[in-house]
């Protein structure tokens, strides 16, 4: 079905079951133990053997020796696979940096060769014992250093409107400040895994992956075979946040390590190897200038951001919300490529806004601060309900003022004193802070299979995946709703390529995507079971379990029959998302202590009102937004990988080291959505929420801290180093 | 990881009659610093002497009022011990504050006193470290160090202790008691049991080969107000960038020891005469910080002289 034309009515404003917070239908699999992740496939096929990854130790240069002799005698040792007897491979258009190294080294801890073997422990032990030399080249590794020599990466890099220098020049209060963003780790709890297992010149692999139809596509294109000779599965992921977007070295080397041994392989990435084998959010410097009238109304605005890639790579698109969140006739954004020979640097939860934010909505706090004037009604004052590069293209829906003042009223905004350091509670200084969250919505075409049975059950199935975000249970209600049966009567299938291919998750567009996939199919299921059982599809109802029209109806399972009904459609999105600008949009509020003498900062309070169309389960959508909070939280106050530009690698590679908010760090986490709906997302007038969560929290932290202290950190994270030296002295007694 | 061989001792003489026997063995207790170095091949032992089932797990009165605790008394137990909590409040704040409750359920006393430190390049074995590799050069020095020692440093090896538990032993004047291979059996006083790295930052501590920690000893009670002040980076399972152990009385000499800055437990008893707010400077002289971590300085005096005063009002 084409979505072309904002929704109307339909069944899914009946929310008699999506909307309803219902518990996750994986749940008890999840608690249980019963959901099998990727390594754990035990029982999809015999026989397997395990594969461990070589990773180099240099960042670039090429390997000139690799001896294998010793690993291969080791005990168990089926096979070693590298670049000298792994076969031609291409490389996936969509992965900067190849998953097989060899000869040339590209970043730290490539995948050089993986050691398949009888058992885990022998495959480990003998990888440890392969010899690989190699002639070290040099590289890059210091973004502020290649700052100069950053060049602008393709045509959408820059935007500019009016005369942003001359409107900054004569504004009467401005801002220009540069703040600072470290590379960051997905940090997934479930490690990327594959088992792969060749059928004849059939390739099978059990994954973890976020887009099915991706993984496929990459590894037609990495192992030179055709995409309808690999099937992929991938129901049940423990975290992505853009780490699974694309395939990585366990699955390359899993399929390679399968092909040479003989038999089934599964190979599982290493915690300590994860960081500089695979992907990173991208480090970033960032320019913000504002200039505003003595009222607060902006008239210039400018977002310029610096970030590094291996070549062929692309920027952090910092500047984007920039182009979008606030009014102000001259304007301009761009965005800046340097090459760096650190790994890939790729999408991480809200690429571009999650780190574009921390930037300017920091701005936006000094702006207010210069002013004189609440941050807040800074905001308001500048709020837009049209896209202000260009006027004539409206927001769909953007509730951006509404989220401010409700966040402030359930807050308590109102108790703030503008003036920092003001407040102290024992040991620590209390202070306020406020940010607007703000996430592009973007819509991606998604199919699903709908059928049901003479028991009256409905079963979907679509490549669609639940990365922990509560898929299962959104795709059971939507189908639920749209046939009219109790949501325990749905069964859901996801993840595996031989389902119709669907939106995946990534973007904050799975939820709204897949679930209109589902209502598409389910429209066509409806017309079919409505003209088996002699109704008018038009007006045919669907529920409890009916169908019916006037005073007529039939149980769906006896229309179903024996041998069932299905039907098979793909939600197509037309250009609703160019017409109208799309986003979600929030607000943020933390309240922090900074303690006087050491300067630790630890959160006290978060909350958040955020709008984002049509909520399809409160309690999964709240489950996301908390958990992207936390992770804001982390940004702020800890998460940091550490390069070494001596080695070229992220020295901190395993989670003793790369620190992340544990229980202890967050407290109450106060999180309200608005009755909204948007009919020109989707038939289900939704949108997503998984990644505004974590858009401007961060930012929000860092204006509480400086309200707490009247430090003004720019430089995140947020660590008590960059505190404590200008803290008020400590006396003795 | 790399096979090894595996036996279960009996008794503390067996254990270190075993570990004689056997070139490259190497105890086991609770195992939570030791399995994860051996999955990493940081440490390659071919033979584990299994020490979970000598007994040593009883904490007991001491005639003179003090504390014997066995070597393999678990964290958690000796942090909930009712003497332990009454007497020596300090060590049970030192120890409810590191790693987490599942590791503290594990990790014994002999153990804790022997994990190894946390240098991010120790643990990277495709890195230069003299710790790991005598003669291969420290990355640290010039590297990643932000977390690493300020006292006790040298040219080799700038790592910091990362033990709690530790500190507070050392503000308590605790007694190492062991047992050698001989069946010979000898007690260290805490202050000299850890090593500054010098040249061989791969020499630790004080006991031989084959020697076998059987128990820590702790005087009789000192009173004061016992504190554990821990600054770190994030409220739980993070290592101390700077601690303090303290005892202090509401007048008179307090006792102090850091954790975090040394690469051992840091005391300096002469330091602890005169007045408060310089104790911070006396203790820290002589501290070589790198430009990253000198921050630790004005951390640990700002630390120290707010739990004095807090302590004392």
């Amino acid at each position: 079905m084409q979505f072309n034309e904002p929704a109307t009515a339909n069944p899914i404003d009946r929310q008699r079951v999506v909307g309803k917070p219902l518990s996750r239908i994986d749940g008890p699999l999840k608690t249980t133990g019963r959901a099998p992740y990727a390594y754990e496939r035990h029982d999809v096929v015999a026989n397997q053997a395990y594969g461990a990854i070589v990773p180099a130790t240099v960042a670039t240069g090429r390997i000139t020796r690799i001896d294998t002799a010793e690993a291969e005698a080791a005990p168990g040792v089926l096979a070693v696979v590298h670049h000298s007897n792994a076969g031609k491979l291409g490389k996936a258009k969509a992965i900067t940096a190849r998953l097989l190294a060899g000869p040339e080294v590209e970043h730290y801890h490539q995948a050089v060769a993986v050691v398949v073997a009888e058992t885990f422990e022998q495959a480990r032990a003998a990888a440890a014992l392969v010899r690989v030399e190699y002639a070290r080249g040099t590289g890059a590794f210091d973004l502020e250093k290649e700052k100069g020599k950053a060049v602008k990466p393709g045509r959408s890099a820059d935007t500019a409107v009016g005369d942003f220098e001359g409107a900054f020049a004569s504004a009467p209060v401005k801002i220009d400040a540069t703040y600072t963003t470290p590379d960051q780790a997905h940090s997934a709890m479930e490690p990327m895994a594959t088992i792969a297992a060749w059928d004849g010149d059939m390739l099978n692999v059990w994954t973890s992956n976020q887009m099915i139809d991706w993984a496929r596509r990459d590894i037609a294109e990495t192992l030179l075979i055709p995409k309808e000779k690999i099937r992929v599965q991938s129901p049940y992921i423990g975290g992505g946040f853009g780490s699974k977007l694309w395939i990585r070295a366990d699955l390359v080397l899993a399929a390679l390590g399968a092909k040479a041994a003989g038999r089934p392989v599964k190979v599982a990435l290493p915690r300590p190897v994860m960081v500089n084998n695979t992907t990173h959010r991208p480090a970033t410097i960032q320019r913000i200038r504002i200039g505003a009238d003595r009222a607060g109304k902006i008239g210039a605005i400018a977002h310029e951001v610096w970030s590094g890639d291996l070549p062929g790579g692309g920027p952090e698109t910092a500047a984007n919300q920039t182009r979008l969140l606030y009014a102000g006739a001259n304007r301009m954004t761009a965005h800046r490529l340097a090459t760096l020979h650190l790994p890939e640097g790729n999408a991480m939860r809200a690429p571009g806004e999650a780190v574009g934010l921390l930037a300017l909505e920091v701005a936006m706090d000094e702006l207010a601060e210069k002013l004189g004037m609440d941050p807040i009604e800074l905001r308001i004052l500048n709020d837009t309900q049209v896209d202000p590069e260009k006027p004539e293209r409206p927001f769909s829906k953007r509730q951006l003022v509404e989220c401010l003042r409700i966040g402030a009223e359930r807050f308590g905004w109102n108790a703030r004193k503008a003036k920092p350091g003001q407040v102290r509670d024992g040991r620590w200084l209390v202070g306020y802070g406020m940010a607007s969250a703000f996430r592009d919505n973007l819509a991606m075409d998604s199919g699903a299979r709908v059928g049901i049975d003479a028991k009256g059950k409905v079963t979907v199935a679509t490549d669609m995946t639940d990365i922990g975000t509560g898929t299962y249970t959104i795709v059971a209600q939507t189908a639920a709703e749209m046939m009219g049966v109790d949501v325990d009567d749905v069964i859901v299938l996801l993840g595996d390529s031989s389902f119709p291919v669907s939106a995946g998750s990534g973007g904050q567009w799975g939820a709204n995507s897949s679930t209109a996939g589902v209502y598409a199919a389910c429209l066509k299921l409806r017309e079919a079971v409505a003209r088996k059982a002699g109704f008018d599809p038009a007006t045919a109802e669907f529920a409890d379990g009916f169908v019916g029209q006037g005073n007529k109806r039939v149980r769906l399972s006896e229309v179903a029959g024996r041998e069932g009904l299905s039907a098979e459609d793909t939600i197509k999105f037309g250009d609703l998302t160019k017409r109208y600008a799309q986003a979600t949009f929030g607000g943020h509020f933390a309240e922090v202590g900074v303690d006087a003498v050491t300067g630790e900062v630890r959160i006290r309070r978060m909350s958040g009102a955020f709008a984002a169309g049509r909520i399809l389960n409160p309690k999964s959508a709240r489950s996301q937004v908390i958990g992207a909070m936390v992770m804001g939280a982390g940004a702020a106050l800890m998460e940091e990988l550490v390069v070494d530009p001596r080695f070229g690698y992220f020295v901190n590679h395993d989670l003793a080291e790369y620190h992340v908010p544990v229980h202890a760090d967050i407290p109450v986490q106060d999180v309200f959505f608005l009755d909204e709906t948007d009919d020109k997302s989707s038939p289900m007038k939704a949108k997503g929420v998984g990644e505004l969560g974590i858009c401007g929290v961060g930012a929000a932290v860092a204006n509480a801290i400086y309200n707490a202290c009247g430090v003004r950190v720019r430089e995140y994270p947020i660590t008590l180093d960059k505190i404590i030296g200008k803290l008020p002295p400590v006396t003795a007694a | 990881m790399k096979a090894f061989t595996y036996e279960r001792a009996a008794t503390p003489a067996e254990a270190a009659a075993a570990a004689a026997r056997t070139p490259g063995a190497k105890f086991i207790a609770g195992g939570t610093n030791l399995l994860d170095l051996m999955k990493l091949e940081i440490e390659t032992p071919r033979h584990l002497i299994d020490v979970n089932r000598i007994g040593l797990d009883k904490v007991e009165d001491t005639p003179d009022g003090g504390l014997r605790i066995g070597a393999l008394v678990r964290n958690t137990d000796l942090a909930a011990h009712p003497r332990v909590r009454r007497d020596y409040a300090v060590l049970t704040r030192a120890l409810v504050s590191g790693a987490s409750g599942q590791l503290r359920n594990k990790a014994t006393t002999g153990g804790n006193l022997l994990q190894r430190v946390r240098c991010p390049y120790f643990y990277d074995t495709a890195k230069p470290c003299n710790k790991r590799k005598p003669g291969s050069g420290c990355a640290a020095i010039g590297g990643f160090n932000r977390g690493l020692a300020v006292l006790g440093t040298s040219e080799a090896c700038i790592a910091q202790h990362p033990s709690d538990m530790a500190v507070a032993m050392r503000v308590l004047d605790a007694m190492v008691e062991t047992v050698k291979p001989d069946g010979a059996t000898r007690t260290i006083p805490i202050a000299d049991f850890h090593k500054l790295p010098g040249t061989t930052p791969h020499i630790e501590n004080a006991l031989e080969a084959g020697e076998l920690i059987t128990a820590v000893t702790l005087p009789a009670p000192v009173t004061g107000t016992h504190v554990y002040r821990k600054v770190r980076d994030r409220s739980s399972y993070a290592f101390a960038l700077v601690s303090v152990a303290a005892i202090v009385p509401s007048d008179g000499r307090a006792r102090v020891a850091l954790g975090g800055v040394g690469t051992k437990p840091w005391r300096v008893e002469s330091a602890e005469a005169g007045d408060d707010a310089g104790m911070g400077k006396r203790i820290l002289a002589g501290a070589k910080p790198t430009t990253q971590n000198a921050f630790k300085l004005p951390l640990a005096e700002r630390t120290l002289t707010a739990v004095l005063a807090d302590a004392r009002s």
